[in-house]
């Protein structure tokens, strides 16, 4: 089998990563308008959560996940409860400041407990290696972020669309003032939906260690991405986020392997040109 | 109350040029300016970067204060006024005030270029474009290293005399005076600009941009201009900044800066003219004394601050001290000054 | 309004009196990043100079050594410009330390050449570096010292083909040209050269693409942080066999964080280096010691070049008896050598850049983890790069 499907793998395991610390900032956005630049310091907090479990008090790998996904849903809370719910009718700009003083401070944070080193978890042995299927080497590790982001796609789809809370939250992206006026608890949605968001960006976080490295730079450096994949999705789109992530993914990978050139431009240009041709992305909304 | 009309018997043209007089509190900043040259020498080189950030701020505010339009790429003028200064220095022609004409020529045209794409979008789209603009050319600028110098930096740069006279010197004096006037010069026409039918114009799209054209304004148009504008001025910027410290690096057009001009604004206050002025100062003045007391972690401490002004002073600096003379005018300001604060920690 | 007056007269006399009591304490600046995405780096170098001194004490020749620490946070020239100037007129500021990045050093090298100050380059790599001002030291390596040593050494010892992948940005650039000269000089063939996106976060096809080429070795280039373990990962995901298919690389390949990291499939990777804290020599060990006790870690190629900084700081202000002008230190620091926690060292009395004994070393599996051990090595490598 010729290496564009070794490429286009990876490109895909990437991308599921992408969508994982993505999806929550999609919906939140698309719910209520807010703008939370600090969503990957969230994924950050969950990465570092889980540096500590396996480093410091020795836990395994699979029984550290959720955790980092609890830990992160939980700070998000208590952020929200602190700081952001005062902004939720304040200017987007307002917004912005807020959020980008939470990540400086996150990224104080980080470098004062943990240091300013790169930090790295041991995966198990069961998730090292490769099959060799068909000519192509196909990492466990890569698969196993695959499997874990289809069955969370998967879950959330399902919540979403057979549901009411799912039912709710559709509304509630759909048209704020109207579910408020049928008597949803807007307020309480959006805390629960900002919760879910931020664990899974935390869940994210910590299974991108082993991918891409964690420094206290990481809230930072990925912010980019998640951007590009929440707008190029369509805001408070779960299906648009999953494509958008699988197409920065992919693109992001192979572009910087066939053409290392002009491989680093291709994805911004991509966005550029989706963005032209779609301004509201590919599956959002007017 | 200084921004309404009151009563339909002033006509347009006294109601723009009741605005264009100076008042004190603006007069009290121009003369504070010459502050730094008596008062603390020391900090002049400081001082001269803060005027030339301060020019870029103002230069974005024309844009997304008066427009409207949210640009988390407006680096890319700024870097490609400083590239062209500096080129133009390393091909050996150092001479610093045609090194600025040249800059604000080619980030003019570069703005107006992109202009294009930039006016046919609004919200995300907008800013995601305007981001991705900004990413393209710092990879292109990394790329060409043959002409940028890639990753070191520009390398060669001597920027001659001003007028002939004035040599850049170690402690900062010809660079704050040069950039602090050419500040003012490009505040005069910013201010003159925002003060007149075009800026009213301006603040019309801003508000309520699917409405001008009903009223007969040409919306697109008016974007490009001020876009393009906006881009001259950012390249004025950036060629003053490659000029004072003879350095030109990728970082000039990228996305931290963008990032960062964007938070000195909204720190000040947006649409005021004097926001990017203020936040600029307060922001690099900040870092700069967190960062000599805590080097390693004066991150914390600016985004507390950050997080303080977004919460005491929700329409930045100029924002918050605007109510507060507001406040003040009021029957007794103490308490409505205490309801303010009071009301920030109950749920709205 | 006279009351300010006179408070603003004041201020400024007291900021000038400050400057008057700097006859007895000689002063260090130290250009660093400290935040920021490359605050590791300027915190080894930091730890190395804060090590030293402690050792040696702060007063040489009568004068009391002070540090002031600047923080540039990251790639910012004209950021690092302001505070070389800052330092010399706020401060006087008499000797520039620190300098992790080349942009910035290339930055305050102009303030060095204008204001006559004696600069120590502690880690930046790149050899133009000290021919910007004649009063520049480097206490680091070069990135052509060490590729072009790499190179040859590989054509000596049997390797015969090579595939190389270097960051494309300009320290990347450089090793990939000196490797290669290296290389062909010894009479070796390069089969393939690519140069990725510095932003690379998968070298998975990159790899296959050099395995596909069969080479005798395959060499990498990355800056250190979190892509050497992504490089192990694509190593061990592609089955590279380090016993046929040879590994090579620069210091930041193999490092600490990057060997714990990659785990076992860092066995048999060959680097080449100035410093590695498994260097076995007494000098040595008694060192990685005291930096483990003060700092909880192990030392690093940084922390070694802030250390011998401050070797040649505190030596060359006993040659000259406590004269701090940028004139009596660079002569005084021209040929001064000594034997450092890495072997012996030596400034080069023309080009002022560091001759030093460059180091091959292989990653090993032994009874305290896995570390670089030295198997050879080239005695005062000159940088190659300087005009002769």
């Amino acid at each position: 089998m010729p290496p564009v499907f070794g490429v286009l793998f990876d490109g895909l395991a990437y991308g599921m990563l992408l969508f994982l610390m993505s999806v929550g900032l999609s919906v939140t956005l698309g719910m209520m308008n807010f703008v939370n630049l600090a969503h990957c310091s969230f994924a950050m907090f969950g990465a570092y959560v889980i540096v500590t479990l396996m480093n410091a008090w020795g836990w395994p790998f699979l029984a550290s996940l959720p955790i980092a996904f609890i830990a992160a849903a939980l700070a998000s809370v208590a952020l929200e409860r602190l700081f952001f719910r005062r902004f939720y009718n304040a200017s987007e700009l307002s917004q912005c400041l807020l959020t980008i003083g939470i990540v400086f401070v996150s990224i104080a944070g980080a470098a004062y407990i943990y240091g300013t080193d790169v930090q790295s978890v041991q995966l198990p042995p069961y998730l090292l290696g490769s099959f060799h299927l068909l000519g192509v080497d196909l990492a466990v590790y890569r698969l196993f972020l695959i499997g874990v982001a289809l069955l969370i796609t998967i879950v959330l789809g399902v919540t979403i669309e057979s549901t009411r809370f799912g039912a709710q939250v559709r509304a509630a992206v759909n048209n704020q003032r109207m579910a408020r006026g049928l008597g949803i608890n807007v307020d309480g949605l959006f805390a629960i939906t900002f919760a879910l968001g931020s664990g899974l960006a935390g869940l994210g976080g910590a299974l991108a260690i082993a991918m891409l490295g964690l420094d206290p730079s990481f809230a930072l450096t990925y912010l980019i991405y998640v951007l590009i994949v929440v707008s190029v999705g369509g805001l408070g789109s779960i299906s648009g986020s999953f494509i958008a992530a699988m197409l920065l993914g992919v693109s992001d990978i192979a572009g910087k392997y066939y053409v290392p050139a002009i491989g680093s431009f291709l994805i911004y240009f991509v966005m550029i040109v989706l963005m032209m041709w779609r301004p509201t992305g590919l599956f959002g909304r007017r | 109350m200084s921004g309404t009309i009151t009563s339909s018997s002033v006509r347009p043209v006294e109601y723009l040029q009741g605005q264009m007089r100076w008042r004190p509190a603006e007069i009290a900043f121009w003369l504070a300016t010459l502050l730094p040259f008596v008062a603390t020498p020391a900090y002049l080189v400081l001082a001269s970067q803060i005027a030339i950030t301060a020019l870029f701020a103002l230069s974005l505010d024309l844009i997304l204060g008066f427009s409207g339009i949210i640009s988390l790429g407006h680096a890319a003028y700024f870097g490609v006024g400083a590239y062209t200064a500096g080129l133009i220095s390393t091909r050996g022609w150092g001479e610093p005030l045609s090194g600025l004409l040249a800059g604000a020529i080619a980030a003019g045209i570069f703005g107006y270029i992109t202009s294009f794409i930039i006016a046919r979008y609004r919200h995300l789209a907008l800013i995601m474009i305007t981001l991705g603009i900004g990413l393209v050319l710092q990879e292109a600028a990394n790329s060409a290293n043959w002409l940028t110098g890639g990753f070191n930096g520009l390398q060669g740069i001597h920027t001659w005399p001003i007028l002939g006279r004035f040599e850049f010197d170690l402690y900062g004096y010809t660079a704050y005076a040069y950039s602090l006037i050419g500040l003012f010069v490009v505040f005069l026409v910013a201010r003159r600009l925002i003060h007149s039918p075009f800026g009213l114009a301006l603040r019309g799209i801003r508000e309520n941009g699917a409405r001008m054209p009903a009223i007969g304004a040409p919306t697109n148009t008016h974007i490009r201009t001020i876009y393009t504008i906006a881009a001259a001025i950012a390249g004025v910027a950036g060629a003053m900044l490659a000029q004072t410290t003879e350095t030109v690096s990728l970082e000039s057009l990228g996305f931290q800066r963008s990032a960062d001009v964007l938070v000195m604004l909204i720190v000040g206050g947006t649409g005021r003219l004097y926001g990017g002025l203020v936040g600029a100062a307060v922001y690099m003045v900040a870092r700069d004394q967190f960062s000599g007391l805590n080097p390693q972690y004066w991150y914390f401490w600016i985004g507390l601050l950050l997080i303080a002004v977004v919460m005491f002073f929700p329409n930045g600096i100029l924002g918050g001290l605007e109510k507060m003379a507001q406040d003040a005018r009021s029957k007794s300001p103490v308490q409505a000054w205490a309801k303010y604060w009071a009301q920030l920690w109950t749920k709205r | 309004m006279l009351k300010l007056f006179v408070g603003l007269a004041a201020f400024s006399l007291a900021l000038g009196a400050g400057a008057v009591d700097a006859q007895e304490t000689v002063k260090l600046g130290m250009i660093n990043e400290y935040s920021g995405q490359f605050a590791d780096t300027g915190n080894q170098i930091d730890h190395g100079v804060t090590l030293y001194m402690k050792q040696h004490g702060d007063t040489i020749a009568g004068k009391k050594l002070e540090i002031i620490r600047k923080d540039t946070g990251g790639i910012a020239p004209d950021i690092a410009k302001r505070l070389a100037q800052e330092l010399v007129v706020r401060d006087n500021a008499d000797i520039f330390g620190g300098f992790s990045l080349t942009p910035n050093a290339l930055a305050s090298a102009d303030v060095s050449a204008q204001a006559k100050k004696f600069m120590v380059v502690m880690n930046a790599a790149t050899s133009v570096i000290t021919e910007k001002s004649p009063y520049i030291a480097r206490t680091s390596s070069t990135t052509p010292q060490l590729n072009y040593t790499l190179g040859q050494w590989a054509a000596k010892n049997g390797i015969k083909t090579v595939y190389t992948m270097v960051s494309d940005y300009g320290p990347g650039i450089d090793a990939e040209t000196w490797f290669h000269k290296g290389f062909k000089e010894g009479g070796g063939e390069i089969v393939g050269a690519v140069r990725f996106p510095v932003a690379n976060p998968d070298f998975s096809a990159f790899i296959q693409a050099a395995k596909d080429k069969n080479p005798d070795a395959i060499y990498i280039w990355i800056p250190g942080g979190a892509q050497p373990a992504a490089v192990g990962k694509a190593l061990s995901e592609r089955g590279i066999d380090t016993k046929k298919t040879k590994i090579l690389g620069q210091d930041a390949l193999a490092s600490e964080s990057a060997l714990t990291a990659m785990g076992d499939i860092a066995i048999g990777i060959i680097t080449v280096s100035d410093y590695d804290f498994n260097h076995q020599s007494a000098m040595n060990k008694e060192f990685v010691k005291a930096y483990n006790g003060e700092f909880h870690r192990n030392p690093d190629f940084f922390s070694i070049g802030g250390y011998d900084g401050a070797h040649l700081i505190h030596a060359v202000l006993e040659k000259t008896g406590g004269k701090a002008d940028g004139d009596s230190l660079i002569t005084a620091a021209k040929g001064m050598s000594w034997e450092s926690p890495r072997g012996p060292i030596m400034i080069d009395p023309e080009t002022r850049d560091i001759v030093q004994t460059v180091y091959i070393r292989r990653v090993e599996k032994t009874p305290a983890g896995l570390l670089n051990v030295e198997f050879d090595s080239v005695p005062n490598v000159k940088d190659p790069a300087h005009p002769k």
